[in-house]
């Protein structure tokens, strides 16, 4: 396997981390809270397609559809019932809340499916492109990469160019000042919590075509990986989660390939632990001074 | 009738009582000021008229029409614009985005156009900076911009909480002018300010407030010539 390989491998496994950093570091940005259930989104995610194409026989994109709309409303329920009731509540209250959610979803999982791996049949039919000897990239990488791009570039457009998406930045930087305006907080919310659990259904469903396996826990390592690429770009910013994602990806990977692969998810890790002492605030994220 | 009136409303911090019962009114096309030192409880009032701090008894009605209970979001498209504060501005966005923002709740996009064009000559250096970031914007020029956003909602009433705050005075001459137009153009204003001087200047009406009660209230000419506003709110 070549360089250039591990790297394209790496740049995908880090644009599905760059989908899920997306639903942490929006959720973050407009809710101020930190969504630790958003990884078990991914895994309702597979489930649910999984669950689709084998027992209910659907077509590949009437499952993928299915999926979205599944964590889709998911998400939205899970704001409305479970963290709504908190809004003024502490943080800490907040934060132990998702995690109990993430547990819930998880424990679900165990019950419907049971502990053992399930063995995905990928989404993906395209077949892997062979530029030389060496180099061959599946259609899976290659999807995944069109995909995620596509996806963060409408998402860009969509938050800085339209009305409900400036209105999003609005409320991330001045919810009172945004009420205001006229801007709905709490529709605002529900918005971000769609729009992220739709993002983490998609990589879900990408992840489980790329590693074809499926246990209730499947969610749990790519969340807390998102989480630090979140992190890493600077939580709170769009752009640092799509950068935080792409580079640990592929810093994964290439520890993966060069260095070891018991290593590889301690040196995710240790990168982030740098970057937050040289840079606290993550790549791109803003020193914020609060005011009294 | 008033335009707006407020009448008995008691404000709550925990236990604390912010508001002890205040009833004023602002009518059509008036200039009223609400001056007070610091702590008197002028913001919250305004906050509790734009409904970001609810009453624990009291009633706000615009034209009538009781919005004691109407959530935050609601009142802007009611003909009510809040300056808050510090100005507030959306720090991230362009004066260009955070006008639009003032106009969120309207359709009609000819009007917005219009109010914009109108806006953009009242402050002529908002048109030239429109693509440039709020946040990079001077003290007065972000006053000028929160102004500004609330007119774009094209307001019966705007409410402005301490626009000279930390400008210089030649600034504030300049802000007070503005507000003179605004008044005059049609838009009534309900004005708090800790510059009890330049606000009983510019006010037809004004009342005086102290730890959460009206201790005075009256013609604003007639006030500016009181012993006691004197001594306490002008400086002798």
């Amino acid at each position: 396997m070549s360089f250039l390989n591990y790297l394209i491998s790496g740049l995908s496994l880090g644009s599905i981390y760059a989908l899920i950093a997306l639903g942490y570091t929006m959720v973050y940005g407009i809710a101020k809270m930190l969504n630790f259930a958003h990884g078990d989104i991914i895994m309702v995610g597979g489930f649910t397609v999984f669950t689709a194409i084998s027992s209910f026989q659907f077509s590949p994109a009437i499952s993928i559809i299915t999926g979205i709309i599944v964590c889709t409303v998911l998400g939205v329920v899970i704001e409305k019932v479970a963290y709504k009731p908190l809004r003024n509540a502490s943080s800490l209250s907040v934060l132990i809340t998702a995690i109990g959610v993430s547990y819930l979803l998880q424990n679900l999982a165990l019950l419907i499916f049971g502990s053992s791996s399930q063995n995905f049949s990928s989404v993906v039919t395209m077949k892997p492109w062979q530029i030389n000897k060496q180099l061959v990239i599946s259609g899976e990488t290659i999807v995944t990469i069109i995909v995620t791009t596509a996806i963060m570039i409408a998402l860009t457009l969509f938050v800085n160019k339209s009305k409900p998406g400036k209105a999003m930045l609005a409320v991330s930087e001045d919810k009172g000042a945004a009420q205001l305006m006229g801007i709905n907080v709490n529709k605002t919310i529900s918005v971000t919590f769609a729009i992220g659990s739709a993002l983490a259904a998609v990589a879900g469903i990408l992840l489980c075509s790329l590693y074809p396996q499926i246990n209730a826990y499947t969610g749990q390592m790519p969340g807390i990986k998102a989480f630090i690429a979140a992190v890493l770009g600077g939580i709170g910013s769009i752009p640092g989660a799509m950068i935080g994602g792409i580079l640990l990806g592929i810093i994964e990977n290439l520890s993966k390939a060069y260095i070891s692969t018991q290593l590889a998810d301690a040196i995710s890790f240790a990168v982030l632990i740098i970057v937050l002492i040289i840079k606290p605030t993550g790549i791109l994220g803003k020193k914020i001074t609060e005011k009294v | 009738m008033a335009l707006l009136s407020i009448n008995d409303i008691h404000v709550y911090y925990g236990v604390i009582e912010a508001i002890k019962g205040i009833s004023f009114e602002v009518n059509q096309g008036e200039i009223v000021t609400l001056i007070g030192a610091n702590g008197a409880g002028k913001t919250t009032i305004l906050h509790t008229i734009t409904g970001l701090i609810p009453p624990k008894s009291g009633l706000i009605e615009l034209e009538g029409v009781d919005l004691t209970k109407t959530p935050a979001h609601k009142i802007v498209s009611m003909g009510i614009a809040h300056v808050p504060e510090g100005r507030r501005v959306f720090q991230q966005l362009s004066v260009y985005d955070n006008l639009l923002l003032g106009a969120y709740t309207r359709r009609d996009k000819a009007g917005i156009n219009n109010t914009l064009s109108k806006v953009y000559e009242s402050f002529p250096r908002l048109k030239e900076r429109r693509n440039q970031v709020a946040g990079t914007l001077s003290g007065g020029e972000q006053q000028m911009l929160a102004m500004g956003r609330a007119l774009m909602s094209a307001p019966k009433i705007m409410l402005l909480d301490e626009p000279s705050m930390g400008l210089s005075p030649l600034l504030v001459a300049e802000i007070f002018d503005i507000i003179k137009k605004v008044n005059e153009s049609g838009v009534t204003v309900l004005l708090v300010e800790q510059n009890a001087k330049m606000a009983l200047e510019i006010a037809s009406r004004a009342y005086v407030l102290e730890t959460g009660r009206i201790v005075m209230s009256g013609d604003a000419k007639e006030l500016s010539t009181n012993d006691q506003v004197k001594k306490a709110y002008l400086g002798g």
